[in-house]
């Protein structure tokens, strides 16, 4: 349980440390080193293990059926990155501490770093793929809220967008790469993935695969051709620089080569692919360094030449290579960190990076000054120092690296090459700032030394470049042999870590790089003028254009589907299902099917032929509004009629409800409305439409035709089979509704409500004034309720209320239930509305339909929710038979109670929707608050 | 019978899909309405055609699909509602924009966004 504990730690950190925030920057500093001095101390123990090679897992399952479980894997790789997160980001802390002012947003500032730090470990120690790639995604989301952590500076939030533009995407490309790894495998855990190495490398889909995988990494550790992201991510606050964009985050791409070596390394492709790309990295990078006049900016493009080195490294393809690399992941972490360090420590102190401002800062910060010079000193390479140490490795290998014929002196001559740049920036760094005259013009002078505990992690670090450096063996041996142990899978080629190897042919390339950069140092001037006759891109104004351009573009595309007309949309809708369904539709060769046509009956085809006739004459008078409406009352009286004569009683009986209560509700809408709808549109415009609505009714025809005469099996024998015995009940339909799809029903009645209240909702405060008359000239009868329709309304309501309940009483077994019952107190509640008037009415009725609405849900829940009490799932029924006195033996089902909640859900959001239409009037609503005044 | 019930779905959806396209709310919802009877025809035509084979256990001998049934009769539930919905946003429009245009805007509020849209 520990592995998780690590990684899950530092988020509840980061939900912590804010709380903090008002007790000062040192009591959030502490919160913030908990979680990683937990996570060290969780660590230890497993050290015994890993150190032989060996590795500890924890696993539990997360979503089985996508291959995703929430399970960790430590073993020596993870642990050396582990070490690294946590050491330095604790370093971090402190040294955060007292490099952001007491008035910044501290707490966002560590929740943040922490969030970061979780994810970061998350990477590192997932055994499963695509938990790794949640994590990777965190770092790219985190590092974006990081860099832009000043929001108001625009550079910063150019920055951090770029930033997550470039690793966003490659993550994509990852994501897609892993899938295809996982297909291939048929796992996610990475103990099969690399135990299947040579499945994967003999695919056929492994180009693709690798290739995405590497776009992934790539991206990530800032390789060229996407390095450009890396340099202006330095607008971070430099704690995060140091921490995310030198020390891990930019790692997590080289940590991926690293954890997937065994199952992708090894071939053609992978060395080509990597080692190239590494070694354009490695010289782009270490050349432009050279330029930049910025303190980070030169720092950097060093990290992008370092990361590019350790990418070559990984591409040699040789076991010692691969430790080199893993060697000079430890040594790069720790000088470039204290480096960036110190850089924040001058920022800090002098209020600027430029280094034609910064110099001679020897005399004023002597002791931050030897610190950064032994750091730099290690990042040019000095014997005695870390850097040193795998820069050796690293031109053992290029010299070892066999390419055919005069290829082979490429990778020497370009490690001679970075080499040679290296000693020169390195230089630089450390003359031009901490010597080389006096300062310039300094916005903050005369700088001194920093707070005494702002020094401490750089010393640590530095401390850290000569341990390593002069007793490799002994400080860093162990970690690094568990670490090589568990990039290669297991064998460990011989190396020897000395500190001095005596004098062979790396040594002298050593030598050649240490003359050649400085003498390249002090000509300075020259390389300078030779840079500036090129135009610097800006790779910020290039990408800021693209992704303008691409949102012009995206606009443009918008505006012209989206133009904000309904009646186009609708147009491309019906047309894109036209022509989406057409292709297969007519593939499959649509027909009367093997079943054939049965014969016709007189009645049917008269209901039919006034069916299609009334459907028509609907769509041809639609001008005269109300027509239209008597037509399309026919058309729905018609489809009840046929719903019976098809052998569904229940629908039938809804069909005529529901259109009882729609032809109403269209009347109401149709009295605030113009009767009469103009004549706009073209000639031509009908004519598509016409044309649109027939290819859409021929399409419906054929299909309809071809799935009635097709044979058919259907899961309904269930059904049959247990109505009876199961539900209790012999309306299978209703059965069905109540029991077996209970939970449908409760989603439904609830979509009912909601929509009940939505029109409430969107008719509050509403006036709307009808017209005087019905648009020919006619004004509106005087007597509004007729007096014969009130006389046989209120007999009628008792007598409808009697229906309802015997319909709703019997419908478990024959055609009735809740929804009809509900619908038809509803029509008789709604008559008396009419007959007699808003006012009338609810002076009389003085239900909230809204209470009604909620009490229906309420016992719908309650009756799904009460077979909890007896250990039986949600909505799960049961039934009796009791003894009613002159009905007989009478069988109650619990589902009785949840159709209770079906028929007052639909009798509130049926009368709630009409009544909130029929208050709309200013006439009834001034009537109805007058009787509420006078009462 | 099958041919008619196929061209009564085909009549109702053409008939819906043409009042659909107009350009009035008032017909666009009874547009609607039509084209929900053809969809509710048609699902409940998937259970295929039977006479006399109403699904109450004991009634016939042999019975119709009960499940296009149950899911239709939520559907013209759902369908009222979605009717009462759309009627009320039409209505809404109406009050708003003192105009029953589907496109629901003033032209003047165009021609104003046009010339906003220009001076960029």
């Amino acid at each position: 349980m520990s592995l998780p504990l690590v990684v899950l730690l530092p988020f509840l950190g980061a939900l912590a440390a804010p709380l903090f925030a008002q007790g000062g920057r040192t009591a959030i500093a502490v919160v913030s080193c908990v979680p990683a001095i937990i996570g060290l101390a969780a660590l230890y123990p497993h050290w015994a293990i890993l150190a032989d090679g060996g590795i500890v897992q924890h696993s539990s399952e997360w979503l089985p059926a996508l291959g995703l479980s929430f399970s960790f894997r430590l073993d020596g790789l993870s642990l050396l990155f582990a070490l690294l997160i946590l050491i330095i980001g604790l370093l971090i802390i402190l040294y955060a501490r007292y490099y952001l002012k007491p008035h910044e947003n501290v707490g966002k500032f560590y929740a943040l770093l922490l969030c970061f730090k979780g994810s970061m470990l998350g990477i590192v120690m997932s055994s499963n793929l695509l938990l790794m790639m949640i994590f990777w995604e965190l770092t790219s989301l985190t590092s974006f809220l990081l860099i832009s952590f000043w929001t108001h500076k625009q550079d910063a939030r150019r920055g951090a967008r770029m930033a997550l533009a470039v690793t966003g995407g490659g993550g994509l490309a990852l994501l897609a790469g892993i899938l295809l790894i996982g297909n291939i495998v048929g796992s996610y855990e990475l103990e099969d993935v690399l135990a299947a190495g040579d499945l994967i490398k003999n695919h056929s889909m492994y180009p693709v695969a690798l290739t995405l995988v590497l776009l992934g990494a790539f991206t990530k550790s800032a390789q060229f051709p996407f390095h450009f992201w890396l340099p202006h991510a330095m607008q971070a606050p430099t704690p995060v620089s140091a921490y995310l964009h030198s020390a891990t985050m930019v790692k997590a791409g080289i940590f991926l080569m690293a954890r997937l070596y065994p199952a992708l390394a090894g071939t053609e492709q992978w060395f080509y692919m990597v080692s190239f790309t590494g070694m354009a990295t490695l010289l782009i990078g270490a050349y432009v360094a050279m330029f930049k006049h910025d303190l980070k900016g030169l720092l950097a493009h060093s990290t992008v030449s370092h990361l590019g080195l350790i990418t070559l490294l990984f591409g040699m393809g040789t076991q010692l290579a691969a430790v080199a690399a893993v060697f000079h992941v430890i040594n790069h972490a720790i000088f470039k960190a204290s480096l960036f360090m110190a850089a924040g420590i001058i920022d800090h102190e002098t209020g600027t990076r430029d280094m034609r401002r910064i110099n001679g800062l020897w005399r004023y910060m002597p002791h931050t000054a030897t610190l950064a010079m032994v750091a730099a000193a290690s990042m040019a390479g000095v014997p005695l120092l870390n850097g040193f140490l795998s820069k050796e490795m690293f031109f053992a290998e290029a010299l070892e690296l066999n390419l055919p014929g005069l290829w082979a002196y490429l990778p020497p001559l370009v490690a001679t090459l970075a080499g040679i740049f290296a000693v020169a920036y390195s230089a630089r760094f450390i003359h031009d700032v901490f010597f080389n005259g006096r300062p310039v013009n300094l916005p903050i002078f005369p700088p001194h030394e920093p707070p005494r505990y702002m020094k401490i992690p750089v010393e640590i670090l530095v401390f850290a470049c000569l341990m390593v450096g002069m007793f490799p063996a002994f400080s860093v041996g162990p970690l690094l042999y568990a670490a090589a142990a568990a990039t290669l899978g297991g064998e460990v080629p011989e190396y020897h870590l000395t500190f001095a190897h005596g004098f062979n042919l790396p040594l002298l390339m050593s030598v050649v790089a240490f003359a050649g950069g400085l003498l390249m140092y002090t000509q300075r001037q020259r390389f300078f003028d030779f840079h500036a006759r090129f135009r610097e891109i800006d790779e910020k104004a290039v990408f800021e254009a693209l992704v303008s351009r691409i949102a012009d573009v995206a606009h443009t595309v918008t505006a012209a589907i989206e133009n904000g007309s309904l009646q186009r949309y609708a147009m491309l809708l019906v047309v894109s299902v036209i022509a989406v369904a057409a292709a297969p539709l007519w593939n499959l060769g649509i027909a009367v099917g093997s079943n054939g046509l049965s014969p016709i009956d007189w009645p049917t085809l008269v209901g039919i032929a006034v069916l299609v006739v009334a459907a028509l004459g609907t769509a041809v008078v639609h001008r005269d509004r109300f027509f239209a409406l008597v037509l399309l009352s026919v058309v729905g009286l018609i489809v009840s009629l046929g719903f019976a004569r098809f052998s569904a009683p229940d629908l039938a009986m809804t069909q005529l409800s529901v259109e009882v209560v729609t032809i109403v509700l269209l009347m109401l809408a149709l009295y605030y409305m113009p009767s009469w709808t103009p004549i706009e549109t073209p000639k031509g415009r009908r004519l598509r439409d016409i044309l649109i609505a027939g290819a859409a009714g021929i399409g419906m025809t054929l299909i309809t035709l071809a799935m009635l005469t097709q044979p058919f099996t259907s899961i309904s024998e269930f059904f049959l089979e247990n109505s009876k015995p199961g539900g209790g009940g012999t309306n299978v339909v209703n059965v069905i509704l109540v029991d077996f799809r209970g939970f449908d029903t409760l989603g439904e009645i609830t979509v009912l409500g909601i929509a009940a209240l939505g029109i409430y909702a969107m008719l509050r405060n509403v006036a709307l004034t009808p017209p005087p008359g019905d648009g020919q000239g006619h004004p509106w009868t005087r007597d509004a309720h007729p007096m014969m329709l009130q006389q046989i309304a209120r007999p009628m309501l008792p007598l409808a209320l009697m229906v309802s309940v015997y319909i709703f009483l019997r419908g478990h077994n024959m055609p009735g239930g809740g929804f009809i019952a509900g619908l038809i107190t509803a029509v008789a509640l709604i008559l008396q509305y009419i007959a007699s008037g808003m006012p009338w009415t609810q002076a009389r009725i003085s239900i909230r339909y809204h209470n009604v609405i909620g009490l229906g849900l309420l016992f719908a829940v309650i009756a799904g929710a009460g077979s909890f009490a007896f250990g039986y799932p949600f909505l799960t029924s049961t039934y009796d038979y009791v003894y009613w006195p002159v009905v007989g033996k009478f069988e109650v089902a619990s589902a009785l109670v949840f159709d209770l909640g079906v028929y007052l859900t639909v009798i509130g959001a049926t009368l709630l929707a009409l009544t909130s239409i029929g208050r709309l009037s200013p006439h009834s609503a001034i009537k109805s608050t007058n009787k509420k005044e006078g009462s | 019978m099958e041919l008619a019930f196929a061209v009564v779905i085909g009549v109702l959806t053409a008939s819906g899909v043409y009042l659909m396209l107009r350009a009035r709310t008032f017909p666009v919802v009874v547009g609607l309405t039509m084209l929900s009877y053809g969809v509710n025809l048609f699902l409940f035509s998937s259970g295929r055609l039977a006479t006399g084979g109403q699904p109450i256990i004991g009634s016939a001998e042999t019975y119709s699909d009960p499940l296009p049934q149950a899911l239709v009769l939520t559907a013209i539930v759902i369908g009222f509602a979605m009717t009462a919905f759309v009627v009320v946003l039409s209505l809404r429009s109406l009050a708003d924009s003192d105009d029953d245009h589907v496109n629901g805007r003033i032209p003047e509020q165009d021609n104003a966004r046009q010339e906003q849209e220009d001076a960029k």
